[in-house]
């Protein structure tokens, strides 16, 4: 919303300055977004009066001045066609900042000659377009002195409305908020009746069933005939073009200046063009509209049209027709008052993609009240600028029915606001906006017609506390718990060890989108119809993502693209198995690809395998607070990992994690080479930790006895899991054995076909007596023997 | 000169001229070995009489232990050297690279949440969450947005297929539907605070399809706007770790809350630069206000018997002002260099005691 400061002062009389009423507007909630101040881009401009204007001897073009400064006199080249002896101008010297370039002006010198200073065009001020010569001032004006003292400058305001303030969308909105924050007086509106001197030759009527009756409440219509339709006056066309309006004419320009002045959008007719009588109803199956915008558009029974006889000839609230337009001929002109429907405006400007500032205000709801004065104000405005003789009015429906009536407990702004507001003042800010106020204690307070945004009592107190001021409200601290505990759920807790467990193991935490294409969805098990966005931002990101690994390879390919082979990604958020709240689980996912490192002198690198995928698993498990030792370590993983070099972590029949190389299928679907492994945690299935009476650590029990270590090597068929092996080994003694590790694997021709040979470490823990070489043997015959019976394992000879 | 005076000599001679270990042992085996020149020395006692045998005996006994503190003096020595020797031949070029070992990071959302948790949670709050598909109620209707508004239409929300019901479910654009499922919950009073994923449909310069909020709510029988400005404003020094950052509470619109406010913070952009504090400008970093009694209403809670406020920002806004972040889309991009930069090592645990970052 624009508006200049003379046009503000149309309707509000202050002495305030720019700046100040810039800033009760922000903090009356009208943000003032820019402050265009021509004047502060003048500084530094004087009068200048040429006083000898000659050919330049080196340049047809161009012609050097002397010019008075009203102190000295300048030598200034100049190539404007209008630049003469006697003229007043307006001169920059060296240092001045030309607003066009934003540049200072430097001394120059033109074909041999020295300029010590320029006259300037109204372009070059950025005060207009005219850019044919330099800016005549009149003959009267004083030299020497400052441009801003004898030009007229108008600083434009651009301020946002909240959606609630469709009120404010005009001048008169905003002049009345400052009024009433004390930052001036609401000048009087004097709404005189224009008697009609003849009947309307065109009637109007309102055509709609009771179920859409709401679309146009009430139309006002008022023929004014013998107008001639010229130009506007010069402080309109200033107006218009200040805040970017183009002038047109005096009738269209009316209009323009109703809808920014009054936050009243009216609608003019070529009264000759019209067909009969008017009528507003919804738009015919098929009907079309020719616009003013220059396109045409389908309407649906869903809009509201202004139709003759023949044809729709206006959007309801929207925009008009291009056939009944005004013109430079229009003698005859039908003015157009009328209410419509904010939501099915709304509706129709969505459809026809119109965005208008008649639009703008009816959607948001314009003043219903204000209708029968504004066509009184509008119909007098035109023939003050267009001459001619109004009709009586043509009136059809009527102002709804407005019964709103707040009872309004003052107490309630110190208990809502934290501020008192003293009673009288309470009473002055709501007289203010337009309120009326009634009773004793408890108030009842009836709002101004045009702030439909006032709905109960909350809204009340709202605007005492607002047009007080948020800055008065006194700063009071939170009473705080006597003693801070813990705020994080135990899965939240879960959530950071396992985000900070994993950054600690090397791998670097991403973000990624909660979508992705509906193509990777579909490799990761989703894709399904119900997860799929109706409205996608792209084609890309259209499906709900049911794993986090797909967004993470695609990272590691764009990583790779940029150089990067080697990442290590980890992600902690949200995947989509339905679209029920029970549907979304928190996940805990990483990816490793290319080598364990950068290439080193002393050791290099190796392809990342399974085992760092599980080993990154497993660390999220015990960062999780999950058991270690429980899990069952499975051999299918989902199938987007490698058949046989992935594995399941589970928790009895719960699955908690899978790990292992990602399915080379789709690798190669998502365009990555090279190998990469990964683990999904899903972090629901670790159990959270029991809440236990005491923090203590249950007593540590060492043995001063040397463990004692033997190493085992075991032939076994190639399908046996080590674990199989390592857990019969462990079983064998338990009083005994505390440890069992393998430290080899050797397949190859010296264990045969289909056969493995692995290689333990068992370590023996006395607790009480160091063991006797017999009594170490026997244990080393009980693994044996526990090994093959568990795994068919013999030693290997 | 006797005979063990000789040997005695010829001893401590060959022992200061040993020049190594080796050469030493020799000149041991030479003196105190079977066939020593000592030992057979020695060898004479059993041919002495008794009183010759005890002088000698005597002499011969101070000699040998004189000859073993000069091999084991001289042992030290030649140790010393050789070790030096060995030493000085042992050495590394120790500006070669150590054997490098990864760091991980955390992503700067992440980091800034656990912050304002940090700073949140010693006021009190607890953090809630929600699911990110959302249906028209808990995001829209029982926030008091009114059915047409234009926040519910397809350019800002983004919608998952109509059922058959016609009913859409949706991704929640704001956080701001655990606030209501946090009441439909709890009874008051409640403090909370809702970081998570947001979603709307746009994406240009300054907007991303998915971002994260996180938003407070504090419901109680008296807390009101100056509570508000006190709580925010306390966040506002402790988060940006100043103490001087001017705050400037702007009436504003918003459907859920009322009054509402915008939240300013003092800025200065001179020299292009923007930073956090004492300035000429104002910087917007946040929306806030008390609820509003529809809310309470829809939510089971009576308006007239409890009242609070609710804010909500943008994680990826406050961490760009804080840390510098000049564009938001990078936040997405998984882009190592970047994530390396701009993220944060996993020790750096914020903390109020500790400071929230170094």
């Amino acid at each position: 919303m624009k508006f200049t400061l003379s046009w503000l002062k149309r309707h509000l009389d202050t002495g305030a300055g720019v700046a100040a009423i810039a800033e009760r507007l922000t903090m009356l909630g009208l943000e003032v977004e820019s402050v265009d101040d021509p004047a502060a881009r003048l500084q530094g401009f004087v009068v200048g009066h040429v006083l000898e204007a000659e050919k330049h001897p080196n340049a047809d073009r161009l012609n050097l001045c002397k010019v008075s400064t009203g102190q000295t006199t300048l030598q200034v080249v100049c190539g404007a066609p209008n630049a003469r002896a006697g003229l007043k101008v307006v001169l920059a010297i060296p240092g001045v900042v030309i607003p066009a370039t934003g540049e200072p002006l430097k001394k120059g010198n033109v074909r041999g000659v020295e300029s010590q200073g320029m006259m300037c065009s109204w372009r070059e001020l950025k005060l207009g377009e005219d850019h044919e010569g330099i800016v005549e001032l009149p003959p009267d004006t004083p030299v020497g002195v400052p441009l801003t003292s004898v030009l007229k400058v108008d600083p434009v305001f651009d301020v946002a409305i909240t959606p609630n303030r469709a009120d404010c969308l005009g001048v008169r909105g905003l002049a009345r908020d400052l009024a009433a924050s004390g930052l001036g007086r609401l000048k009087p509106l004097a709404v005189e009746q224009v008697k009609g001197t003849i009947k309307s030759p065109i009637g109007v009527t309102l055509d709609f069933t009771p179920d859409t009756a709401a679309a146009c409440p009430l139309f006002a219509g008022r023929l004014v005939k013998g107008v001639r339709n010229g130009e506007s006056p010069q402080w309109l066309k200033d107006w218009l073009t200040a805040i970017g309006l183009r002038p047109i004419s005096a009738l269209v320009d009316i209009t323009n200046y109703f809808t920014i002045d009054l936050c009243r959008p009216l609608h003019v007719f070529d009264a000759r063009k019209i067909s009969g009588n008017i009528q507003a109803r919804l738009a015919r199956p098929g009907e079309t509209l020719a616009a003013l915008n220059g396109k045409t558009y389908e309407l649906d029974p869903c809009m509201t049209v202004i139709a003759d006889d023949r044809q729709a000839q206006a959007l309801g609230g929207v925009m008009g027709g291009e056939a009944s337009g005004v013109s430079a001929e229009t003698t005859e002109v039908f003015l157009e008052v009328a209410l419509f429907d904010p939501m099915r405006t709304a509706a129709t400007g969505r459809k026809l993609a119109i965005e208008s500032d008649a639009r703008y205000r009816f959607e948001r709801g314009v003043d219903p009240a204000f209708v029968l004065p504004a066509m009184e104000l509008a119909t007098r405005m035109i023939i003050e600028l267009c001459g001619g003789e109004a009709s009586e009015p043509v009136i059809a429906g009527r102002v709804p029915a407005d019964d709103r009536c707040f009872p309004f407990r003052p107490q309630r702004v110190a208990q809502v606001g934290g501020v008192e507001v003293p009673a009288d003042d309470i009473r002055r800010i709501l007289e203010a906006l337009g309120c009326r106020l009634d009773g004793g204690p408890i108030l009842s307070v009836v709002p101004p017609s045009w702030r439909a945004d006032i709905t109960g009592e909350h809204d009340l107190v709202e605007e005492v506390i607002r047009v007080h001021g948020y800055d008065a409200i006194p700063v009071l601290s939170l009473p705080r718990p006597a003693v801070v505990r813990p705020v994080l759920t135990a899965a939240q807790k879960r959530s950071g060890w396992v985000r900070r467990g994993l950054a600690a193991r090397g791998l670097v935490e991403t973000v990624t989108w909660s979508f992705l294409p509906t193509a990777q969805a579909e490799l990761f098990g989703g894709g399904q119809p119900e997860l799929r966005l109706a409205n996608p931002i792209s084609s890309d990101l259209d499906a709900m993502r049911p794993s986090l690994l797909p967004n993470l390879l695609a990272a590691v390919a764009r990583n790779a693209d940029r150089g990067n082979k080697d990442a290590a990604l980890f992600e902690l958020g949200p995947q989509f198995d339905g679209d029920r709240p029970e549907d979304q689980q928190p996940v805990a996912a990483a990816v490793r690809a290319g080598r364990s490192g950068a290439r080193h002198w002393a050791q290099s690198p190796r392809p990342v395998d399974a085992f760092d995928a599980k080993a990154d698993a497993l660390a999220a498990i015990a960062a999780a607070g999950g058991p270690a030792d429980g899990l069952q370590v499975g051999g299918e993983a989902g199938p987007w990992y490698h058949p046989g070099r992935s594995g399941s972590l589970k928790l009895g029949p719960k699955l908690v994690a899978w790990f292992g190389e990602i399915h080379p299928r789709i690798l190669a679907a998502l365009d990555i080479k090279g190998g990469v492994v990964g683990f999904e945690l899903f972090l629901d299935a670790v159990p959270l930790p029991k809440a236990k009476p005491t923090k203590a650590k249950p007593l540590l029990k060492v043995s001063p006895l040397q463990p004692i270590e033997r190493d085992f090597a075991f032939v076994v068929d190639q399908a046996v899991p080590a674990e199989a092996l390592m857990r019969a080994a462990k079983a064998a003694d338990k009083g005994l054995i505390s440890d069992v590790l393998v430290f080899d694997l050797y397949e190859g021709p010296h264990v045969g076909e289909g056969k493995k040979s692995l290689a333990i470490q068992v370590t023996l823990q006395p607790i009480d007596k160091t063991p006797t070489d017999a009594e170490i043997e026997a244990v080393a015959a009980k693994v044996i023997e526990a090994v093959g019976k568990a795994t068919g394992g013999v030693l290997r000879g | 000169m006797t005979d063990l005076d000789q040997v005695r000599a010829e001893t401590l001679n060959s022992i200061s001229a040993a020049s190594d270990v080796a050469a030493l042992e020799q000149v041991r085996v030479t003196a105190l070995g079977k066939k020593g020149g000592i030992t057979a020395l020695m060898r004479m006692l059993g041919d002495m009489g008794a009183d010759e045998r005890r002088v000698f005996g005597q002499q011969i006994n101070a000699v040998k232990d004189e000859v073993a503190a000069a091999l084991e003096a001289r042992k030290i020595v030649l140790e010393a050297a050789a070790l030096d020797q060995r030493l000085a031949r042992e050495r590394i070029d120790v500006t070669l690279p150590a054997r490098p070992e990864a760091q991980g990071r955390i992503h700067p959302i992440s980091q800034t949440v656990d912050e304002v948790v940090a700073i949140f949670g010693q006021m009190g709050f607890t953090v809630a969450e929600g699911p990110d598909i959302e249906d028209d109620f808990h995001n829209f209707t029982a926030l008091n947005f009114p059915p047409e508004h234009p926040a519910r239409l397809m350019h800002d929300t983004f919608f998952l297929p109509e059922k058959a019901d016609g009913s859409r479910l949706l991704l929640r654009t704001h956080t701001s539907p655990v606030q209501v499922r946090t009441m439909l919950q709890q009874k008051p009073p409640i403090r909370v605070i809702i970081p998570g994923r947001t979603y709307r449909c746009d994406s240009d310069m300054t907007h991303t399809p998915m971002f994260h909020q996180v938003e407070g709510l504090v419901i109680d029988r008296t807390t009101n706007m100056g509570h508000l400005k006190g709580c925010l404003i306390e966040f506002v020094k402790t988060y940006f770790e100043l103490d001087d950052v001017p705050v400037r509470f702007r009436p504003s619109f918003f459907p859920f809350t009322e009054p509402s406010a915008e939240v300013d913070i003092g800025c200065s952009r001179a020299g292009g630069e923007l930073k956090i504090g004492a300035g000429a400008d104002w910087l917007e970093i946040l929306g806030c206000g008390m609820v509003h009694p529809n809310v309470l209403t829809n939510c089971g809670v009576d308006p007239n018997e409890y009242q609070g406020f609710a804010f909500g920002m943008g994680i990826e806004r406050i961490a760009m002002l804080k840390y510098g972040i000049p564009d938001l889309r990078t936040f997405f991009e998984s882009d190592l260099r970047w994530l390396r930069h701009y993220g944060f090592v996993p020790l750096d645990l914020p903390t109020l005691t500790g400071g929230l970052a170094r």
